[in-house]
């Protein structure tokens, strides 16, 4: 978003740049007043990031157990729990599960985010209104919105099967949460639900940074209607876009409360993912160790993500 | 924060003062007279919610009245009392008694953490044997449980008669029955058979009661057992949603007449009770062929004495827990929480008092405790047996390849 603004702003701004530019030697005392400024932040993140990370990267490494919180013993294994885990006959199940997941849930999320961006930017009456109802999902707490879902998707009494065989659409009770072939399709599409109103929420906010006047001089140019969108809206929508996609790898990779909620994994592990295995394997079965090596993992590929967003941005920042 | 340093700080200046008292003068007699200067204990539990919580907590007093002692008590959820114990064990701040659900005791015990109650002049004659074996690790005991629960089969009184059905005594009678009862809109039966503890606990007293063993999962005994799951689910006599039910829900359909049997344990009486326009009775989980005798797990709650550097409140902990298990404790608490005694000597007068309570005072007395042969190794065990019930109600799996399948064989 920020790189939107800057582009844009880059005609206006550039006569300015020059002045803001720092002038002169500084004083070693100017530094150091702006270390003691900047100190409590790093503090604070070394203390709130970088310690939980360097400790899930030492328990990884260690046989962490029940007994370790009683004899304070953890003895090392090198890599032994990332061996264990890999060749788990889940792993390959969750790996897949995970990337299923994060993309099936990004996808739908951004396009139908879009779609009712796009929407609600036209001008309507009651759009307001609207707008805030959409916020909805987000505003609940992911344990309430995934056990509301669980009672509509139950098979026998859920309100889903019994409007759907009210209207004669169905025969059979559809087994959403029962049937291992169903239940990570309805997984997704819960998530899906549960980040519209994020994607709207920010792909709104980008498309009112889109001047007005670049839409009036295509219009001139003969750009309505899907070629406006294509050549004006797209391009000015990018960034926002690559923001929002990236954050939405990080935010679904890790996705955890939605999954226990409504199937706890399951039915026979259809539901498995990184998340839901590292969970498992520390808090059902204290073996921490292996939980720390899974969502290590987790951690490496999330920052894979991060790395390319940003050689991304930083090659579109140079252009 | 402050309080607990200050009790840590107490904890060892007292300490401190036992060694001196050590040092000076003879060992025999101060164990005695520095028990008298233990003045309270700290009790954590997760009775944490009422009715449960209040008729605990007259249970804890009228021992510490006994003793002459004050409690602390703290109760916390049930899902969260292993981490607690585990923040507590990191922190060096277990309490003076802790409760643990029995399954756990082994496991717990294993780490080190608790003290052999043997040595702290603490029995366990005349308990039932099931229940000793979940609180003993390395032949050594552990932990005391008062009261214990297992499963059998509620049925509602009204539906069976009117479909002219006994209450089932075999497996197959049991299919029959629950076929016979499925009608639209109600289920013949109700059970539980999620992917977790809670999933494992209820298919035990089909797997157990037809010799089927946690050492060896790979028979044609507890492949039996599955089938009887599978043939339940889908003949249509269960609903396919049991692989996500919770034993909460299983009685929730119960009540709500959309099931005419279930299988669940006396803690949902209470609830039962509430709704007095269901009539039930309860009978001993079936078996497969005549002669067998029906097995159910044991259920409930062991108090635990953890390792304290003060031997004297150690020891006064230990006291509370054999205080706990007394003749008259038990029963009190037995009948006020719709649960058996653990001492096999007041069962007969138990049932003669609280005569809802038969059928399962005849299963705790063949019931077996989960970790009793497997010890701290149940809970692998126990995950294999949810996993395969997973795979083979799902239809992902044969009952006969389920259970290897889900070894990850």
């Amino acid at each position: 978003m920020a790189h939107a603004t800057l582009t844009r702003n880059d005609a206006a701004a550039s006569g300015r740049k020059p002045a803001r530019r720092p002038t002169g030697r500084r004083h070693r005392g100017e530094d150091l007043t702006k270390l003691l400024f900047v100190l409590p932040a790093i503090l604070a993140m070394v203390a709130l990031f970088g310690y939980p990370v360097v400790k899930n990267l030492l328990m990884s490494l260690q046989d962490y157990s029940l007994r370790t919180f009683f004899t304070g013993e953890a003895p090392w294994v090198g890599l032994k729990n990332y061996t264990t885990v890999v060749k788990d006959q889940l792993f390959s199940q969750a790996m897949t599960n995970t990337a299923l997941f994060t993309i099936g849930s990004i996808a739908f999320q951004f396009a139908i985010g879009l779609a009712l961006a796009l929407f609600f930017h036209k001008k309507f009456p009651l759009s307001g209104v609207l707008r805030s109802l959409l916020l909805l999902p987000w505003l609940l707490p992911l344990i309430v919105s995934s056990a509301t879902w669980r009672s509509i998707l139950e098979q026998d009494s859920g309100i889903l099967n019994r409007t759907l065989a009210g209207l004669h659409l169905i025969n059979e009770p559809v087994p959403w949460l029962n049937s291992p072939s169903v239940a990570l399709i309805v997984v997704i599409g819960v998530n899906i639900w549960i980040g519209i109103p994020f994607n709207v929420t920010l792909l709104y906010s980008g498309l009112s940074e889109i001047p007005d006047e670049l839409y009036e001089a295509g219009q001139l140019d003969g750009a309505t209607g899907w070629r406006a969108f294509w050549y004006i809206t797209w391009p000015n929508l990018r960034a926002v876009a690559s923001v929002l996609l990236m954050l939405g790898v990080v935010y679904t990779i890790k996705v955890l409360d939605i999954i226990l909620g409504l199937t706890g994994g399951g039915p026979a592990n259809a539901t498995q993912t990184l998340a839901t295995q590292s969970y498992e394997r520390s808090f059902v079965d204290f073996k921490f160790g292996e939980g720390a090596a899974l969502s290590n993992i987790l951690i490496a590929i999330s920052l894979a993500f991060a790395v390319l967003y940003l050689r991304g941005t930083r090659r579109a920042a140079d252009e | 924060m402050i309080s607990k340093r200050m009790t840590a700080a107490l904890a060892g200046a007292t300490t401190l003062s036992l060694v001196l008292a050590a040092c000076g003068g003879n060992g025999g007699s101060s164990s005695t007279s520095s028990g008298d200067s233990v003045k309270s204990l700290s009790i954590l539990d997760y009775y944490n919610n009422d009715p449960d919580k209040a008729l605990v907590q007259k249970g804890l007093d009228s021992c510490a009245t006994k003793l002459g002692i004050t409690i602390q008590r703290e109760t916390v959820p049930g899902d969260t009392l292993i981490q607690k114990v585990l923040q507590q064990a990191s922190s060096k701040t277990l309490p003076d008694v802790l409760m643990l659900d029995n399954p756990d005791v082994q496991q717990i015990a294993a780490t080190g953490a608790l003290a052999p109650l043997n040595d702290l002049g603490v029995s366990a004659d005349g308990f039932a044997k099931g229940i000793v074996d979940a609180t003993s690790y390395d032949g050594k005991l552990y932990g005391l449980a008062p009261v214990v629960n297992t499963i059998a089969l509620f049925y509602n009184t009204q539906m069976l008669a009117d479909a002219g059905v006994q209450p089932p005594k075999t497996w197959d009678e049991l299919k029959a029955a629950a076929k016979k009862l499925t009608q639209p809109g109600r289920y013949g039966i109700a059970f539980n058979a999620n992917a977790t503890y809670e999933g494992a606990w209820q298919f035990l007293p089909a797997m157990w009661t037809n010799g089927g063993d946690e050492t060896d999962l790979n028979t044609p005994q507890v492949s039996e057992a599955l089938q009887l799951w599978v043939d339940l689910v889908q003949s249509g006599s269960a609903s396919k949603s049991v692989i996500n039910w919770t034993q909460g829900d299983a009685k929730d359909q119960f009540v709500a007449g959309k099931a005419a049997m279930m299988v669940n344990g006396p803690w949902q009486i209470p609830a039962l009770q509430k709704s007095p326009n269901v009539k039930w009775d309860v009978v001993q989980f079936p078996v497969n062929k005549a002669g067998q005798t029906p097995t159910a797990p044991l259920g409930g709650e062991a108090w635990t004495v953890p390792l304290n550097k003060d031997q004297a409140k150690q020891q006064k902990a230990a006291d509370f827990v054999k205080c706990l298990t007394s003749d008259e404790n038990e029963m009190a608490w037995a009948k006020a929480r719709f649960t058996v005694p653990t001492r096999t000597a007041l069962l007969d007068q138990y049932v003669k008092e609280v005569p809802s309570m038969k059928a399962f005072t005849e299963q705790v007395v063949n019931a077996r405790a989960r970790t009793g042969k497997l010890g701290d190794k149940w809970p692998e065990a126990a995950k294999v047996i949810y996993q395969a019930i997973a795979l083979a109600l799902t239809g992902k799996s044969s009952a006969q390849d389920a259970f290897k399948q889900a070894a990850g064989g």
